[in-house]
């Protein structure tokens, strides 16, 4: 199949008699793109081949596809009994798949998105997040809840929260948010293979976004540690730590640094709780600015939660406030208007940038 | 030869407390004397059944009849390291995995769910992991407090459409706290709201430990052979306050008293000896 691709490729290039360059790199075997969707779909494919005890649950996953169509052909291969459509019954099937995992069970249960885990969350708190300390160990709960979390488009107050800092505030649970197809990939191998309950927050409007990925990326023992950022641009004037989307913002904010001759360091987090404070550290006490940026609510979040670590730990180092970014402290408004002023944009990175550098921001 | 869940044996059942007399004994049909005829084994319900439970004393009580020694629940109940949870748990969260004890909680309603999901998992293992010999039954037991909670009817519905090895059980001891049962539900008989998703519902004498028995025998078969959920509701009281900071102070004597003539310790003892089938001496070591 690859032959005749490139046979059509070969042709198309020579009508437009391109350099031999770029006829050349479009082969090279390192630039596949991947959807995330696609990256979700193989790793829990991968994974559910790999051991018989993973299984789906969750509303629309099996005959429907997956309600974003994550679960997309699973049902055909793996069969109803692992891959379960549930009723509308959050708290229900949450504590079902709970007490599953607690006798022995790898469940992976969708939330078609994290706002409608607000109904389950006893379950994930009280029945999987506590229970490994409360039974001193004896039980351990390998359970994944997954879902798009935090703003879609135009879909109001009620659908569009980000429970990042909600969850991330919990001991006892690990919770990871993608960027790449490559975070989405190897985070989700690494939650479902992990023995302790995993929060794995996706974002709908990243689905259909595709990232370059290397044949170890697509290899079906990849996985990647939890708990550890990735440095997605190294930079020497000021670190913006992003998670999800915002790291796409946080790139793009700092290709227009660039032009004004100001080198960020974009961290793309990865990993909510454990949060990886050595590496933010590290890479402010290098910088001594940092810019946090969430779409989420601004109280009691996750750029608080860094600004806290810096201050403890490199103080010394900073030559400037933290500067916070974070979605509008109001429900998420529904016009269309509205809802771009009420999430940051890379224009607000910028400008939160240029402060921290003390340059003038118009 | 007429089961516990033959519709005839509970039509004419008169609920406790109906709103009049609050001196009405049930009117449990004779299973007892079916039971004289067989086994005297003691109550055996799974190899590994699991048990998971509500609150305080009661996650205790289940706890010792699954096995776990009643030092280790002690110690844990006084927050010691020795304890079954290394003082981490307490009363209201005792766990074995030894024991395949899953755990007490102490949200209302919050164990169903769990009980639920050990069912769905005895099924998996046995039809989709083909484990040979997986035959456990799970017994979730709560209160009649738990049963207005919006989980309870969830799992219902869950456990009868995937036919779950699963009975629910539900104390029934009227009270929830200082919440009389029938202030609190608008159709207070528990066990007519299993066929309503498709299970059979059962009423028990809870104060007569011999019916309970038949009656967890018989819904323990149907779990294995993969007839479904059970809804067992067992009649009881409960002889003193939720916990010691409850006053107690909104429940009639008289109806304390009509059950405190009915302890079912007392009675099983006044039966045992009746039948010649312990002495005292016995009783007196246990």
């Amino acid at each position: 199949m690859l032959g005749i691709v490139r046979q059509k490729m070969l042709e198309q290039s020579l009508k437009k008699i391109p350099p031999a360059v770029s006829v050349l790199r479009s082969y090279s075997s390192a630039a596949k793109q991947m959807t995330i969707r696609d990256a979700l779909n193989s790793a829990l494919d991968e994974e559910m081949s790999a051991d018989s005890k993973v299984f789906l649950m969750g509303e629309e996953v099996g005959e429907y596809q997956g309600a974003y169509k994550i679960t997309k052909g699973l049902l055909d291969k793996y069969g109803p009994e692992r891959v379960l459509d549930t009723p509308i019954t959050e708290a229900g099937f949450t504590g079902v798949a709970v007490g599953a995992a607690y006798y022995g069970v790898k469940p992976v249960v969708e939330f078609m998105t994290f706002n409608f885990s607000m109904q389950a969350i006893d379950h994930i708190i009280n029945s999987a997040a506590k229970t490994n300390y409360m039974s001193s160990g004896q039980i351990s709960v390998p359970i994944v809840f997954r879902g798009p979390n935090g703003a879609a488009a135009g879909v109001g107050a009620q659908h569009s929260q980000c429970y990042a800092a909600w969850y991330a505030s919990c001991p006892g649970l690990k919770v990871l948010a993608p960027y790449s197809s490559e975070d989405a990939r190897g985070l989700l191998k690494a939650a479902i293979r992990d023995p302790d309950p995993v929060v794995f927050l996706e974002n709908e409007l990243l689905y259909g976004e595709s990232f370059p990925v290397s044949d170890e990326v697509l290899d079906s023992s990849f996985c990647l540690p939890i708990g550890k950022a990735k440095i997605e641009r190294k930079g020497k004037d000021v670190t913006i730590a992003a998670y999800s989307k915002m790291v796409g913002y946080a790139l793009k904010a700092a290709e227009t640094l660039e032009k004004d001759g100001i080198d960020a360091e974009v961290i793309n987090l990865r990993s909510m709780r454990p949060l990886d404070r050595s590496m933010i550290n590290a890479s402010v006490r290098k910088t001594s600015r940092l810019v946090t940026v969430e779409e989420a609510f601004p109280q009691h979040g996750v750029g608080a939660e860094i600004c806290a670590s810096i201050v403890e730990e490199s103080f010394a180092y900073l030559d400037a406030p933290v500067e916070r970014i974070a979605g509008a402290d109001v429900p998420m408004p529904y016009a269309a208007n509205l809802e771009r002023m009420a999430v940051p944009q890379v224009e607000d990175i910028v400008r939160a940038a240029k402060r921290t550098c003390y340059r003038s921001v118009s | 030869m007429a089961t516990a869940f033959s519709p005839s044996k509970f039509a004419a059942q008169p609920f406790p407390l109906n709103t009049t007399s609050q001196n009405n004994p049930l009117t449990i049909p004779t299973t007892a004397s079916a039971f004289l005829g067989s086994t005297r084994k003691p109550i055996l319900l799974s190899s590994s059944s699991n048990l998971n439970l509500r609150r305080g004393s009661l996650t205790v009580v289940k706890a010792l009849s699954k096995g776990i020694p009643a030092r280790a629940i002690l110690s844990e109940l006084l927050g010691k390291a020795t304890g079954c949870c290394r003082g981490q748990g307490g009363s209201m969260h005792i766990f074995s995995r030894e024991h395949n004890m899953l755990g007490g909680f102490a949200f209302i309603g919050e164990g169903i769910p769990i009980g639920t999901g050990a069912a769905f998992t005895s099924k998996y293992k046995r039809e989709v992991l083909k484990e040979a010999d997986c035959d456990h039954v799970t017994l979730a037991f709560f209160g009649d407090g738990a049963c207005n909670n919006g989980q309870f009817y969830e799992c219902l519905n869950m456990a009868a459409l995937w036919k779950l090895p699963i009975v629910f059980v539900v104390e029934n001891n009227l009270w929830a706290i200082g919440m009389s049962h029938l202030r609190a539900t608008s159709v207070p008989p528990i066990y007519k709201k299993g066929p309503a998703f498709g299970m059979p519902g059962v009423h028990v004498d809870g104060m007569d430990v011999l019916k309970v028995r038949e009656v967890a025998k018989e819904a323990i078969g149907r779990a294995r052979r993969g007839e479904g959920p059970t809804l067992v509701e067992c009649e009881t009281y409960r002889f003193r306050g939720h916990s010691l900071a409850d006053p107690d102070k909104l429940r009639d004597p008289a109806e304390k008293a009509h059950y405190a003539a009915r302890d079912p310790i007392t009675a099983l003892k006044k039966y045992l000896i009746d039948n010649s089938l312990a002495s005292e001496a016995d009783l007196k070591a246990i």
